[in-house]
């Protein structure tokens, strides 16, 4: 219809302040609703259950640094699949880079040895973020020169790496001895534990310093948050980045490549889909092995999903699905309800994310009610 | 007693009163103009009546009696027939199959072919609605597809026709058409509502004008108790000038020279066969042609959208035959494209965003890839200021805005750049009086800068009022010439259909349409 014509400023501010942060917000709280009917008619205290999930999620430094710890990679997948999804990429095959990402350091961790901490471990950070953006380089081109849609190639890649790894386990990179993995990275090739950078005395004193196994890494998210969201919002890169994803055509027009935008778009994701990798095996299991990520890269979807694609709208959405996962066990211990109940959640809250245009009507109706009472 | 009566209908959209008690009466055998500019509520009123939007206070009577609308179904079955500016038929299937469908003769799931095919020779005999009944929609012209839409509301038994802004894609030839066939249905008895916001039609089609504004109806009146002028006035609610003032032309420098330039199109086919012109500094050159005879990729090859298959192209002595649209941009091309919202705007970004999208990677508004938001802020809100865009501020996403405001975003942006050369495509295509005297102005502007001026329109008028030189193109070829003092409308016409002993090889009887035309 050609009868569009500026709605109120204020109303518009309204709106898109309950479009930023109000819908991910309600979709959480209606999973939670939702979640808790589950459990009640299975016969379960919802009461009690959530009760425990925030106690072994948030209940104290050592579960919060449990939360941290889950929530490392889902920041930087998450980080992957926004920045993706903001030029209209799907980059579905996160989990390929996130593996290519911490085979590059588990490999070079060992392979290259007398380099101090502080160059080693950049450049391990670095190795594994060329590694994630090259696993991704091959269906960006596809996309850009044939259109493959990057849905199929990267899902595809993302088996090849998984296999690749899982040869390198038992074949060439097999460390001595019975498992299938890579050898263990030294210390200088790791991220500690955030507990062990400081003192005895530091830690009596600030507690909350005690943050279990959460290590380094999470700051390496974070400062990749931030880095995103300044390339998104204040670099061309960024810009030329959003307008191939809203409109490729105008784009063209402006004098942007649709096509080399892509394959920086893809890769780019990708460099961070394998940063994710690197901070898992970095930080966590200091070497690969087959089931070194818990789906990671698929998780990232989601969280970019609640956080609508913003880059610091990541961290609250990893934070949360981290903390599910983190909180489970406890519930599972205290309140007797099954740990598969969170994955329930975690469904209901992307279910409800999906669902914004539901809320977008309601919010209309609402709106246009209240408008024609007025008028 | 009228066919269709509206009483006070209201249509409120969020922050926005689309209809405010619009009343309308329309009788048996009668032709209502309903002229207005774009957002003033016209197209909201029918589809209300149509039952695709439901109303929020009024009553709408046919034939005297209440009703309530809920559905297009509802309305058909009422007698109300609507044809919408896009088109609303299924392309690979045959005008018979398009106009049955959804009432299909036949009994069981099995369609009766031959009585529908006979049903629909009978009604377009009737009416002097001449079209094939077998051939596939994607093989008909635009006009012609536009006649099916007529025949499937007349075939569903309408009384009542109401044509959404019907010429908005037509030749001259099919709008005179158009009209034929529209005086045709009123002998027959029946009622026409003519949505427009083309004043010279209202002026020969209609029996009555019904003029709406803001939502409301401002005046009714009849074409011999008025003129264009009058119209305009009341329809924009201020003196408008219709015909712009231009000087003569001072024919500077030669800025754009085209030789023998070949282009083909997206299927591989040749759409430009080997154009040679030139445009100067201080001039416009107008592209005048029917939609769909290569002036879209003629634009595109000069702009750097698409590569040409020979010839060449030079910017003051510059080779762009081959240049990106990037580097066209950068040596001085500026482009308004026929397509604001696919080609022109990027809706989601903001006004700022927009208005520098081309300019972005340069100063002030970027430098090493870092952008300056308050150079971009600033000249964001010169230019706002400059070009009369109506906008609270910068803020507000492209989207938000009306079509005559999108529009001098765009021209904000391309003449802002102060280019050497200027393609307008279509610069006023579906914009109302008031905008389109604005896009003018500019335009003559640049003239006057001494900057030349490539216009492909299809609007004759707008070439006759604008250009100091007419090219005609049909078929991929300019055919004829003319400085703008030696020709009429007719002329023209003429030519672009391919009058004048043209060049045709024979092979295309119908012109073909592109995408681009709905």
């Amino acid at each position: 219809m050609s009868e569009t014509r500026e709605t109120l400023p204020a109303q518009k501010a309204w709106m898109s302040v309950a479009q930023k942060v109000g819908i991910p917000l309600a979709s959480v709280v209606l999973a939670i609703i939702v979640g808790s009917v589950i459990m009640w008619t299975s016969g379960y205290d919802p009461v009690a259950a959530f009760a425990a999930l925030f106690k072994g999620s948030f209940g104290g430094p050592k579960q919060i640094g449990d939360t941290l710890l889950r929530s490392t990679p889902l920041i930087l997948t998450g980080l992957a699949l926004a920045y993706g999804f903001r030029a209209n990429l799907f980059n579905i095959g996160a989990e390929g880079q996130l593996f290519m990402g911490g085979l590059a350091v588990a490999w070079l961790g060992v392979a290259v040895t007398g380099l101090p901490w502080i160059i080693m471990v950049p450049m391990l950070l670095l190795a594994s973020m060329l590694a994630g953006a090259a696993w991704a380089f091959v269906p960006a081109i596809l996309k850009a020169r044939v259109g493959a849609h990057e849905v199929i190639t990267t899902m595809m890649f993302s088996y090849i790496a998984r296999y690749i790894v899982s040869w390198l386990v038992v074949g060439p990179l097999k460390a001595p001895g019975q498992i299938p993995q890579t050898v263990a990275l030294p210390t200088g090739a790791q991220l500690p534990r955030i507990q062990t950078l400081f003192g005895e005395s530091t830690l009596d004193a600030l507690p909350f310093l005690n943050l279990g196994r959460t290590h380094l890494g999470i700051v390496v998210a974070l400062v990749a948050a931030l880095f995103v969201w300044f390339i998104l919002k204040y670099t061309t890169l960024g810009y030329e980045n959003r307008a191939v994803g809203f409109n490729p055509w105008a784009s063209e027009t402006g004098g942007i490549s649709v096509q080399w935008t892509t394959v920086k778009a893809l890769c780019i994701s990708g460099a961070f889909a394998g940063l994710a990798g690197a901070v898992e095996v970095m930080g966590v299991h200091y070497r690969i092995f087959d089931q070194f990520s818990s789906g990671f890269g698929f998780t990232g979807i989601a969280v970019a999903l609640l956080a609508k694609n913003h880059p610091l709208g990541v961290i609250p959405a990893a934070i949360l699905f981290g903390g599910l996962t983190a909180g489970a066990g406890t519930m599972q211990l205290e309140a007797g309800v099954p740990q598969k109940i969170i994955l329930i959640i975690q469904a209901l809250v992307i279910f409800f994310v999906a669902a914004e245009e539901i809320f977008k009507w309601f919010i209309k109706r609402r709106q246009k009610e209240a408008l024609s009472h007025a008028g | 007693m009228p066919v269709l009566e509206l009483r006070e209908i209201t249509k409120i959209f969020p922050g926005v009163v689309a209809n405010d008690r619009v009343s309308l009466e329309l009788e048996r055998g009668e032709i209502v103009a309903l002229l207005g500019e774009n957002g003033a509520g016209k197209s909201t009123l029918m589809n209300v009546v149509y039952g695709l939007m439901s109303s929020d206070g009024g009553q709408i009577l046919v034939n005297g009696e209440m009703v309530k609308i809920k559905s297009p179904r509802q309305a058909i079955d009422l007698g109300i027939g609507m044809v919408h500016q896009h088109f609303m038929l299924v392309e690979p299937l045959t005008v018979t199959e398009n106009i049955i469908l959804g009432r299909e003769p036949g009994r069981l799931g099995v369609i009766d072919f031959a009585t529908a095919r006979q049903k629909v020779q009978e009604i377009s005999a009737r009416y002097g609605l001449k079209v094939d009944p077998d051939a596939k929609i994607m093989d008909l012209s635009v006009g012609m597809q536009q006649r099916v839409e007529i025949l499937k509301a007349l075939y569903q038994g309408a009384s009542v026709l109401i044509l959404d802004e019907p010429t908005a894609v037509l030749t001259p030839q099919e709008v005179k058409e158009l009209f034929r066939v529209v005086r045709s249905l009123v002998d027959e008895g029946l009622s026409v509502v003519f949505i427009t916001h083309k004043l010279e039609e209202v002026m020969s089609v209609s029996d009555r004008i019904v003029v709406m504004r803001d939502g409301k109806v401002v005046g009714e009146t009849k074409p011999s108790e008025t003129d264009d002028v009058g119209l305009a006035r009341m329809m924009v609610g201020r003196d408008v000038v219709l015909s712009v003032e231009k000087g003569p032309s001072t024919c500077g420098a030669q800025v754009l020279e085209v030789t023998d330039l070949e282009v083909r199109d997206d299927r591989g086919l040749e759409a430009v066969r080997g154009v040679s012109f030139t445009v100067c500094g201080g001039e416009v050159v107008a592209l005048a042609g029917v939609s769909g005879n290569g002036q879209s990729e003629l634009v595109e090859a000069i702009v750097g959208l698409r590569r040409p298959s020979s010839g060449s192209l030079q910017l003051k002595g510059l080779d762009i035959t081959h240049a990106s649209a990037r580097a066209s941009i950068e040596a001085g091309v500026s482009h308004i494209p026929e397509d604001r919202h696919r080609r022109g705007l990027v809706l989601e970004f903001d006004l700022a965003e927009n208005l520098i999208l081309g300019d972005h990677r340069l100063p002030p508004f970027a430098s090493h890839g870092i952008m300056h938001p308050s150079a971009i802020a600033g000249v964001a809100e010169r230019r706002i200021e400059d070009y009369d865009v109506r906008t609270p501020s910068w803020h507000v996403l492209a989207s938000n805005l009306s079509g005559g405001n999108q529009q001098k975003v765009v021209v904000a942006r391309e003449i802002g750049r102060n280019p050497e050369l200027l393609v307008a495509a279509q610069p006023t295509r579906g914009l109302d009086v008031g905008s389109i005297e604005f896009v003018h102005k500019q335009i003559l502007a640049e003239r006057e800068n001494g900057k030349a001026v490539l216009l492909v329109s299809l609007e004759l008028e707008e070439v006759l009022s604008l250009a100091d030189r007419i090219l005609v193109i049909f078929e991929g070829r300019i055919v004829q010439e003319f400085t703008v003092d030696e020709v009429d409308e007719e002329t023209l016409g003429y030519y672009m259909t391919g009058g004048g002993g043209s060049k045709l090889d024979g092979e295309a009887e119908h012109v073909e349409m592109t995408e681009g035309d709905s």
